[in-house]
């Protein structure tokens, strides 16, 4: 059932590609049916798998020389993700409605990247998801060349190198694993279950784990992120910052750490205080979550905030997954989906209602603008996005974050001080743009009359309504989304990554 | 039939808040009317409760189901004396806010909306007695309220909002942080285990088990610990020094909303010093008792002080709150303070503690009604609100002036009115516990009434301000609507037994606790 | 000594002189039948003469395959050189086809008896064992690529890319020459088999290294590597589309097997290492120090280019000094993986170069600014380009993507020790993603000049490109059938 999300994605690309060039509201149709599609059959695979443990969806053989299978499973991990994924899709279809200029091939790439999203979180055999993660990056690059706004093609070609670099690292990691492993095989769970030579894990581990960081924007890799984001259209960032971002935590945990369980050992001596990788990376996911905050805190860009604060919350998944805990991994998975959900609602609200009606970011010249009374709507959204990004407990990221920090503390606890000073200047800079752009008091510059911006449409509020009730569930209710997050944690493929310094 | 009656409460305003956002777009008096029947529809709910209520005081209408197990969360209520006298409290400021919110207009939907929903919260945080939940609704009172400030509020309504949210979200994380390391040492975060805990004697050793920071000793850890939650509380009362945000916050605040922070929002701190701090960290707050002290007394001294020396009436007002509210403080940290199980002792924290609740309970009517009486007197004066720009008003609005004289009366502590019961009260008990304190404090009532008198000097008596000649009195709906309130303070002053009655179980269960 | 019969080498032999009839069959029609006719017609008749011997051909080795050693190895026919005769013959068909619309020259029943004449050198060239026939037959096909690269009479660039190629390719012949004597000297024999036997239990002396040098020179020119690749570029972007097909796909399909075959069996236990930190001499670091060099230069140059065909050159170098990759592995996995890049690299690029041919013809210049907005203009054509160009970067699932992967796993699985040129290869591989994407971007993200319309493209081109693009999206996403077959072929040796 839940590979149907996959090929109801790309056959929406196929059938999008056969739509005559004019046919603006068939494509929109199609698109938001292909991703309404997706969504219910993950809601349905959830349905039959309530429990979360692993199940296999398809395998049959593929290569049969190199023991490739065509291995489709899900577990509790999957599906959060896969539920991720579809609402941030139809979150983004519904907001990309305005893109008249050549609309099909828009959902195209857009469908396909989904397809490919959908298809790495339901891989389970390394190979295939590699061909998946790669086949991702091709839609990426023509969305924000070619609908783009700020240096789109600086910003689409950043991305699209600094995507298959890492894709490269990572490639290099997983040969070598097939080659050393000898087991002819590459499905998941049997290659977890080899040992590989220590020596040999430290440093495939590094390698395999920043290739699939860099996606997830780890400092200092995470230049592209920014600027990529900015660049794109508005359904494109919610859908890079809000589920891109995390294929690449989703490979850091599913394949670097249940593969190479070792290379987070320590080394035996101390480099500049560090002892392990799992320190280093510790550290640089921290550095992340301070100076993304930072940066955000001075932006003049409205979309640079936003961009610079997905870099700081991504800080997070990756602390958490460094913990080896279970309550910081499971904080983890849960801030993937959470962060997912409220990046989409704050690049919507800036790019979607806000850019696209005044065509300007700088958040000097919106505060005159006096949005908070012209645009109620977004004011709104922003507030309750904001609060959500923040961390307000009855949204998402609170409790996310708080199991993050509380394995972090057990894990390390010199560091969440440090993590707490992001969250502070995280309520510090969301409050700014949110002062300036929308309350800020009446200044120089021109003021805008009500009735000048285009009224919210229907499928803003749609969107928007979609996202905002699942942070607020996923806040309010983190049990269902623990209930799947739990088991799968403690499933057989990571005990390696138990038996080390795991509790 | 066990109703979940908390839950139904706190719900209410909130799906209330919605219904006025969607009905009340256009007509704002609609809105308003809409607003005003919902919080009274609460208040029936609250009194209903108030009539079921057994008085012995113990918990009550307790709900508790399972929320998030891996760290202690649970969506548990319950209301005892004190839960149920805050419940009414916010169930008596609320409609009387939104009665005296006539003048909003614009975007009023939003604004009966925002108040709606603050009240949501305050019911919430009166009736969690987990800290996840309890914390929700904590925080979930904060956003309505920055935003009432914001965009409805004076000249300075940008510079008040924001010093009000940063002091307030400082001290919130603070306290997250705090109790964050309780879950970690003890994996609870129930007000009432947690209670027990500590009652026991296990918390501290928990805490430095699992909190060994570079050989701390325990009692240093609890205090650190003791410290956060402290400041989120202090902010919220707010205790000198950290009270800086409260003056210009009441005085930029549209009235409704002054009504609002002064009558309720002030009442969480104390409520979080009460319900929180005290059973969970008796032992900190005896070893810290003098400092603490010092600080009630502080704020007892300096907020009437400097409530002298203001000009403006709503700035007399808010720091006379905070007057107010340091008497609750120097009550709750002398019952705190000190050891000792014998029948005496107890019974002089039970009076401490009575007075403080009744403390709390007049001051939020009182303070309400006094803004409230100010936002008419602005209303007539186009604005202007200087103590000095008045007089000799008692010749031509008598009504208006005799009834906000009551209410003047009342907060200088007349016996007779009800602000007289609970500062005796709390007097009665803290002199046998800590006598300097409690010499040191009456300067406080002392500069109290020279304000209240100046103010009904200045702006009543003394010669006729020819400016205001054609002042009209209060209107037949205005006196309608602020009848309620004055004869409550008539009654509660003669009759404090109403309320003694209901909350004297739990207060004396309360002192029993501090004994040990 | 016995023979064998004549009766029994042409048997053996049929493919390759089906091939042959065909061409003077086309020769002669063209010459005697057509003179009057139109250059499209007789096009059109010269391809299908040569569709119909190239398939004959292809029907000969799939329904009656042979399998013979003739003496000194000079005719081998196993498995493996039926696979890669007939993975020639089809690349040779495509090309042919996607010839018939040009209109560069008037000579046509010559031009396509050359092109099957070179396919039939390069028959030659891959089922033989023997030094003196593998120089025969690549003399055989250089020559006629020689003349094909420079067949456009009006274009002054085909002229001066054929002597560029002639002059550089006779250099490199006479040193293959050199080095292949030197081993018939050093061994006394001229079958591969006899040669390694011979020199195998002597080590490595100078003699065998100058001879493995001069070698690897011969074959390295043929194949475009590094630093013997200064022909290439002017190459490929002055001969007519159809040559230019024929140089990048088929010949360097024969070349690389021909290369394998004379180092791993004829330079069998000379092979060094070329293991990080633990070099030995042999041919394996040679071709390991070529292939770095190919993959570096390949595709660094390849950024600066602004011409398709260019672009495609430096490309090509890159992809040879990946192939090289697994010649430096030696194993017999490495060079399957090797067959099947190279084939899967040939048929992109028959399609690559149709698609230049394509926009050559309407704008008369292959300029990557020509083919912006290409999508609007024809999006059937830019979309084969998408899959060509993502198969030549590596993208899955398309051939290109599984041919990498196959090809580095493989050249790891035959020792760890050349770890460091699998990472120089996934690296530079990531580099030339970038301009692919650059030329990518130009057809789907710019806009289209103002003044350009639909693009026409002559639908039996179309047809053959879109074929093209199936295939290689077939491949790539189910590799697992094209595998099977060669390595039966592989380990039947």
């Amino acid at each position: 059932m839940l590979a149907w999300t996959i090929y109801i994605s790309f056959l929406g690309v196929a059938v999008q590609m056969l739509l005559p060039g004019k046919a603006v509201r068939a494509s929109r149709a199609l698109a938001l049916l292909t991703a309404a599609g997706s969504f219910a059959a993950t809601l349905a695979g959830w349905a039959r798998h309530p429990g979360g443990e692993l199940a296999t969806i398809v395998r049959v053989p593929w290569i049969p020389s190199l023991g490739i299978e065509y291995h489709l499973a899900a577990d509790g991990i999957s599906i959060t993700l896969l539920l991720l994924t579809g609402l941030v899709a139809i979150a983004g279809v519904l907001f990309s409605w305005n893109i008249d200029h050549r609309t099909k091939e828009f959902f195209a790439f857009y469908l396909a990247l989904i397809g490919g999203v959908y298809g790495v979180f339901l891989s389970f055999d390394v190979f295939l998801l590699f061909v998946f993660y790669e086949i991702a990056i091709i839609p990426k690059y023509f969305l924000i060349a070619t609908w783009g706004s700020t240096r789109r093609e600086y910003g689409a070609m950043k991305l699209a190198i600094y995507s298959f670099v890492g894709s490269a690292m990572v490639l290099v990691g997983v040969i070598a694993a097939y080659v050393v492993a000898g087991a002819h095989t590459m499905n998941l769970l049997e290659l977890s279950k080899v040992a590989f030579p220590v020596h040999f894990q430290m440093w495939a581990f590094p390698l395999v784990f920043v290739g699939f960081a860099i996606l997830a924007g780890l400092w200092p890799f995470h230049t592209w992120a920014p600027t990529g984001h900015v660049a794109a259209p508005t359904g494109a960032s919610m859908l890079l910052a809000g589920v891109v971002m995390k294929l690449g935590a989703y490979g850091c945990l599913r394949v670097a750490m249940a593969l190479f369980p070792r290379g987070m050992d320590p080394w035996g001596f101390r480099v500049l205080g560090f002892g392990s990788w799992r320190g280093v990376f510790a550290l640089l996911a921290l550095i992340g979550i301070v100076y993304g905050a930072m940066v955000a805190l001075v932006q003049k860009d409205f979309k640079f905030v936003i961009g610079y604060s997905s870099v700081s919350h991504m800080g997070f998944v990756l602390l958490g997954l460094m913990t080896l805990r279970q309550i910081g991994m499971a904080g983890a998975v849960l801030q993937m989906f959470s962060h997912g959900v409220i990046a989409g609602l704050l690049f919507a609200v800036v790019g979607r209602m806000v850019y696209d009606r005044t065509h300007t970011r700088d958040l000097d010249e919106l505060g005159p603008m006096r949005l908070g009374k012209t645009l109620p709507f977004a004011a709104t959204v922003f507030v309750l996005a904001g609060m959500a990004s923040m961390g307000l407990p009855g949204f998402s990221g609170f409790v996310a974050e708080l199991q993050v920090l509380m394995g972090a503390w057990q894990a390390f606890w010199p560091l969440v001080p440090c993590a707490g000073l992001g969250i502070v200047v995280g309520i510090a800079y969301t409050w700014r743009a949110m002062q300036k752009a929308f309350f800020a008091d009446a200044g120089e510059g021109r003021a805008i009359a009500a009735h000048a911006l285009p009224p919210i449409t229907l499928p803003e509020e749609a969107g928007a309504a979609i996202l905002l009730a699942a942070s607020i569930a996923a806040g309010l209710f983190p049990q269902v989304l623990l209930k799947l997050i739990l088991p799968a944690l403690n499933s057989p493929l990571f005990d390696g990554l138990r038996r080390g310094s795991w509790q | 039939m066990t109703m979940p009656l908390l839950s139904i409460l706190t719900a209410l305003p909130i799906f209330g808040a919605l219904i006025v956002f969607a009905a009340g777009r256009r007509d704002a008096q609609l809105a308003r009317r809409l607003a005003l029947v919902l919080s009274l529809v609460s208040l029936a709910l609250v009194l209903y409760l108030w009539h079921a209520f057994d008085p012995a005081g113990l918990l009550q209408f307790q709900e508790r189901h399972a929320w998030i197990p891996s760290f202690g969360a649970e969506y548990r209520l319950g209301i005892d004396g004190l839960g149920l006298l805050m419940l009414l409290l916010s169930a008596i400021v609320v409609p009387m806010s939104i009665a005296a919110s006539a003048q909003i207009t614009e975007r009023a939907h939003l604004y009966f909306a925002l108040v709606l929903l603050l009240q949501a919260g305050l019911f919430g945080t009166f009736t969690a007695l987990n800290f996840f939940h309890w914390f929700i609704f904590w925080e979930l009172s904060l956003i309505p309220a920055f935003f009432l400030i914001k965009l409805w509020g004076g000249p300075k309504r940008s510079a008040a909002a924001t010093q009000f949210f940063v002091y307030t979200m400082v001290g919130s994380v603070a306290l997250l942080l705090a109790f964050l390391a309780i879950s970690l040492s003890t994996g609870k975060l129930d007000f009432l285990e947690l209670a027990d805990l500590a009652r026991a004697g296990q918390l501290l050793p928990a805490m430095a088990g699992k909190l060994a920071l570079h050989a701390m000793t325990a009692r240093q850890i609890g205090l650190l610990i003791f410290a956060g939650a402290f400041l989120g509380f202090a902010v919220k009362v707010p205790l000198i020094p950290f009270h800086t945000w409260l003056p210009t916050a009441y005085e930029e605040a549209p009235t409704g909303t002054t009504m609002l922070l002064t009558g309720a929002m002030s009442k969480m701190g104390v409520y979080g010093f009460l319900r929180i701090l005290m059973p969970i960290f008796a032992e900190e707050m005896r070893w810290m008792r003098t400092p603490l002290l010092w600080l009630a007394i502080a704020t007892v001294v300096m907020g009437a002080s400097a409530a002298f020396a203001q000009r403006d009436l709503k700035r007399i007002l808010a720091y006379s709150s905070i007057n107010h509210l340091g008497y609750c403080m120097l009550g709750i940290f002398a019952a705190a303070g000190f050891a000792g199980n014998d029948p005496a002792a107890v019974m002089e924290k039970a009076a401490a503690l009575d007075g403080v609740f009744l403390q709390m309970l007049n001051h939020g009517l009182t303070a309400a009604t006094l803004f409230w009486f100010v936002a008419m007197l602005e209303k007539r004066s186009d604005g202007l609100r200087g103590l000095n720009d008045f007089g000799g008003l008692r010749q031509i609005v008598p009504v208006m002036c005799g009834l906000m004289g009551i209410a003047l009366f009342s907060s200088l502590g007349l016996p007779g009115l009800n602000g007289f019961v609970g500062e005796f009260l709390i007097f009665k008990g803290v002199f046998p516990l800590a006598p300097w304190a409690a010499a040191i404090a009456v300067l406080g009532l002392l500069v109290t009434a020279i304000v209240i008198l100046t103010i009904l000097q200045r702006v009543f008596s003394g010669p006729l301000n020819p400016k205001w000649s054609a002042m009209a009195d209060l209107t037949v709906g205005e006196r309608i609507a602020v009848a309620p309130a004055i004869a409550l303070m008539f009654v509660l002053g003669i009759y404090p037994q109403l309320i003694l009655g209901a909350i004297n179980g739990t207060v004396v269960q309360m002192a029993k606790y501090l004994g040990q | 000594m016995t023979g064998t019969g004549y009766a029994e080498i042409l048997r053996l032999v049929m493919p390759e002189t089906i091939v042959v009839i065909a061409a003077f069959l086309v020769l002669a029609v063209d010459r005697f039948f057509l003179t009057q006719a139109g250059t499209r017609v007789r096009f059109t008749v010269a391809a299908a003469i040569a569709v119909v011997g190239c398939g004959g051909s292809l029907a000969r080795l799939w329904m009656a395959p042979q399998h013979a050693f003739l003496t000194e190895g000079m005719l081998v026919v196993d498995p493996l050189s039926n696979l890669v005769q007939a993975a020639l013959l089809i690349l040779t068909i495509l090309a042919v086809l996607l010839a018939v619309e040009s209109r560069f020259t008037e000579h046509v029943g010559e031009y396509v008896l050359l092109m099957l004449m070179a396919t039939a050198a390069m028959m030659f060239l891959v089922s033989s064992e023997n030094v003196l026939v593998i120089f025969l037959s690549l003399e055989l096909l250089s020559l006629s690529l020689y003349v094909l690269t420079a067949f456009s009479k009006s274009s002054i660039q085909s002229a001066e890319a054929g002597v560029k190629y002639f002059l550089f390719g006779g250099m490199s012949a006479a040193f293959m020459l050199f080095g292949l004597s030197l081993l018939y000297g050093l061994s006394g024999s001229i079958s591969l088999s006899g040669i390694a036997s011979a020199i195998g239990p002597h080590g490595l002396d100078p003699m065998l290294m100058v001879a493995l040098v001069m070698t690897v020179i011969g074959f390295g020119f043929k194949v475009a590597a590094v630093p013997f690749h200064l022909w290439a570029p002017d190459a490929y972007q002055g001969a007519p589309a159809p040559s230019a097909s024929l140089i990048a796909a088929g010949s360097k399909v024969a070349s690389f097997v021909i290369f394998a075959k004379v180092l791993m069996i004829g330079f069998a236990g000379a092979e060094g290492s070329a293991a990080w930190r633990a070099y030995a001499a042999g041919y394996v670091p040679v071709v390991a120090v070529v292939a770095a060099a190919s993959m570096v230069l390949g595709n660094l140059a390849a950024i600066a280019q602004s011409s398709l065909r260019r672009l495609l050159a430096y490309s090509a170098m890159a992809h040879a000094g990946y192939m090289l990759l697994a010649l430096a592995a030696h194993t017999s996995e490495s060079v399957a993986s090797l067959i099947y890049y190279v084939f899967t690299y040939g048929l992109t690029t028959v399609g690559a170069f149709g698609v230049v041919a394509a926009v050559e013809t309407e704008t008369g210049s292959d300029k990557l600014s020509d083919f912006n907005g290409l999508s609007r203009r024809a999006p059937l054509l830019s979309l084969c380009t998408l899959v060509f160009l993502l198969s030549l970067a590596g993208i899955p699932p398309l051939a290109g993507f599984f041919g990498k992967f196959f090809l580095f796993a493989a050249a790891l699985q035959s020792g760890m020790g050349l770890l460091w040129l699998v990472i120089l290869a996934i690296a530079m591989s990531a580099v030339s993603l970038y301009y692919y994407l650059r030329v990518l971007k130009g057809i789907y993200v710019a806009d289209p000049p103002a003044s350009a319309g639909p693009l026409r493209v002559p639908p039996l081109n179309l047809t053959v490109l879109c074929l093209i693009a199936l295939a290689v999206v077939l491949l790539g996403a189910a590799p697992g059938w094209l595998l099977r077959l060669i390595e039966n072929a592989v380990s039947a040796r």
